[in-house]
């Protein structure tokens, strides 16, 4: 038994995506072979994998606080490839439930933009019932959408009538309101299964990480916090 | 290797998909970008082939892609998973099909994961009856709608007005087909094919009378990574894996790229558009890009629907030139038209990737 097996480590095994994920690990490198994150991004799968058997917590410590862990697409290609059929995909699953669970996430470019990205699939999830709802793909948040996204926004209605769309009314079909209470049940299940919680430990963590870094923080997606983490990027972790 | 022996390989990945009586569970990403799509796969289910679907007003999304960008714990997952069961349960449905491919994949995970861990099952009953009073049965069939439309195939070919052939040629169309990650790449098992030799799409090209083209990154993602799109300052990684698609399948001059994943199409559609506006460059003939589909939009392409109640107008690669291929007969007029014949204008042109309209 290693010396520095810690709380960390053990509060990582409880997860199930580690149970499933990582089992006798050879380190054969066939799962960075075929990794697309690691492609373009300082990112290696297998080093992840090798870090978390060590179980030195010190080091699982830093992984939750890079920007390391966030690089991951969870595409899963991983664990088609694996011979020993582990997918250090879940594990990344897990570390990253640890970095929000500690907070830790806050300390790292990648890991700030979970505050963009709870409130925008987030909220959309609980508001609407869809993890993304057509009012709210603009061309200023998704400019890659082209002239003819913004055309189809422009006659909505018209052009999703025509496609056997029911965009906005009250009966079964795509874009349909979904029922109130069905989004109750919805968010009912958010509140006694941990769903909430995860949303609220996001934002408080950023909240704090925006006071220490100097930028307006409130609850809007123009704020200089969310406007930030949306668009900031380094470069630190792409490949040169 | 011989024939016979690879249809012995071939026969470890069949998969069994129920032949009728579906409950549908709708994508949130293919609402908003191909509803036609959706609208084509009940038309064919019903009308075509005469099939019973229920199609829910009530259910919400799985919030797979809130799960794979690691906002929703796994327990919140598996509970609100649990009750679209409960709503098909509730119905007398006993077969699940899924439009969206992370959905598909998300619930194959989690059917997975309460057969080895039965206690998270439990944990689970009690928590949707906890919050909503609700039990669900687990469904006998799970299947995505492109394993339906598979299993289907030859009697929707029996009701065609095209085949894939080049009319002008008289040769086959060629198709790249690109099979969403959490298809079969997780559980192999589960994908007809599986991954190793995945078929779903293959043999819709094929038995329509395309011709599948093989490229050397043919199984590579095509970048949507979750985290990696939704946020503006990753989309680097979404399009630089896209474009080492393009520019794999690009020799091969490929006539259409055909999807089963509700992001899949739209990336690799908008991602040409953004290529060619930021790097000048196009991969279609004469500075258009490569049509992409839906395994739905070829269907209906086949048996001759009007392509824009398919929705082909929706895409920001044009269609038209496959259909000019196809020989299809259709009012291009149309395409900027309302239901009513009200015209809605065009859209603005890209610079640099041609538009036909």
């Amino acid at each position: 038994m290693r010396e520095n097996i810690g709380s960390l480590y053990e509060r990582l095994m409880t997860d199930i995506h580690m149970q499933e994920g990582l089992n006798a690990c050879i380190n054969c490198g066939t799962c960075t072979a075929i990794c697309p994150a690691a492609m373009f991004y300082k990112y290696d799968p297998r080093e992840i994998a090798i870090i978390v058997s060590s179980r030195d917590d010190k080091k699982i410590e830093e992984l939750l606080k890079s920007d390391t862990i966030w690089a991951c697409g969870e595409c899963m290609s991983c664990k088609t490839r694996c011979p020993r059929g582990n997918a250090p995909g879940l594990i990344i699953i897990a570390l990253r439930t640890l970095s929000e669970e500690t907070g830790f996430f806050a300390e790292s470019e990648k890991g700030r933009q979970l505050l963009a990205i709870k409130r925008m699939i987030g909220h959309s999830i609980l508001d609407t019932g869809y993890c993304v709802w057509f009012d709210h793909l603009d061309l200023e948040l998704f400019p890659e959408q082209g002239p003819n996204w913004q055309w189809i926004r422009n006659n909505n209605s018209s052009v999703l009538d025509k496609v056997g769309a029911n965009y906005r009314k009250n009966s079964a079909g795509a874009l349909r309101t979904i029922p109130k209470e069905d989004l109750d049940e919805l968010k009912k299940i958010f509140e006694v299964t941990g769903g909430l919680k995860r949303y609220d430990i996001i934002e408080e963590y950023s909240r704090k990480k925006a006071a220490e870094m100097g930028l307006q923080f409130d609850d809007t997606n123009e704020c200089e916090y969310f406007q930030h983490v949306f668009a900031y990027n380094s470069n630190n972790l792409e490949n040169e | 290797m011989k024939v016979e022996g690879k249809r012995h390989i071939w026969k470890e990945y069949q998969k069994d998909i129920a032949d009728d009586k579906y409950w549908y569970a709708r994508s949130c990403i293919r609402q908003n970008f191909f509803p036609g799509s959706e609208t084509a796969f009940l038309r064919i289910l019903r009308n075509e082939l005469g099939k019973d679907i229920f199609d829910s007003q009530c259910h919400t999304s799985c919030t797979g892609i809130g799960y794979h960008c690691d906002i929703v714990p796994f327990e919140t997952t598996m509970t609100v998973v649990a009750r679209q069961f409960s709503l098909m349960s509730e119905k007398g449905y006993k077969n699940y099909a899924a439009s969206c491919i992370t959905s598909f994949g998300l619930y194959t995970e989690i059917l997975e994961t309460w057969e080895s861990h039965p206690h998270l099952l439990e944990k689970t009953r009690d928590n949707l009856y906890k919050s909503t009073g609700r039990t669900f049965e687990i469904p006998e069939d799970l299947a995505h709608t492109s394993d339906i439309i598979f299993k289907f195939r030859k009697e929707i070919f029996e009701k065609r007005k095209h085949s894939l052939i080049n009319i002008q040629t008289g040769k086959p169309l060629r198709g790249v087909e690109h099979i969403g990650c959490h298809y079969a790449k997780m559980f192999p098992h589960k994908g007809v094919g599986g991954a190793e030799y995945p078929q779903v799409l293959a043999g819709m090209i094929e038995d329509w009378g395309g011709e599948v083209v093989d490229y050397p990154e043919r199984r590579h993602c095509c970048g949507f990574g979750f985290r990696q799109y939704v946020v503006k300052a990753n989309r680097g990684y979404s399009v630089a894996n896209s474009h080492k698609k393009f520019e794999s399948m690009e020799p091969f001059k490929p006539d259409f790229i055909l999807t089963n994943c509700p992001g899949c199409p739209m990336f690799l559609d908008r991602w040409q558009y953004f290529i060619a506006e930021t790097e000048g460059k196009t991969y279609g003939e004469n500075g258009l890009g490569i049509p992409v589909l839906t395994y739905e939009e070829l269907a209906g392409i086949v048996l001759g629907y009007d392509p824009w109640e398919l929705g082909l107008q929706m895409h920001q690669v044009s269609i038209e030139p496959l259909l000019d291929k196809l020989g299809y007969e259709y009012d291009k007029s149309g395409k900027y038209k309302a239901l009513d014949g009200t015209n809605l204008g065009k859209p603005e042109n890209p610079t640099n990737l041609k538009i036909t309209c």
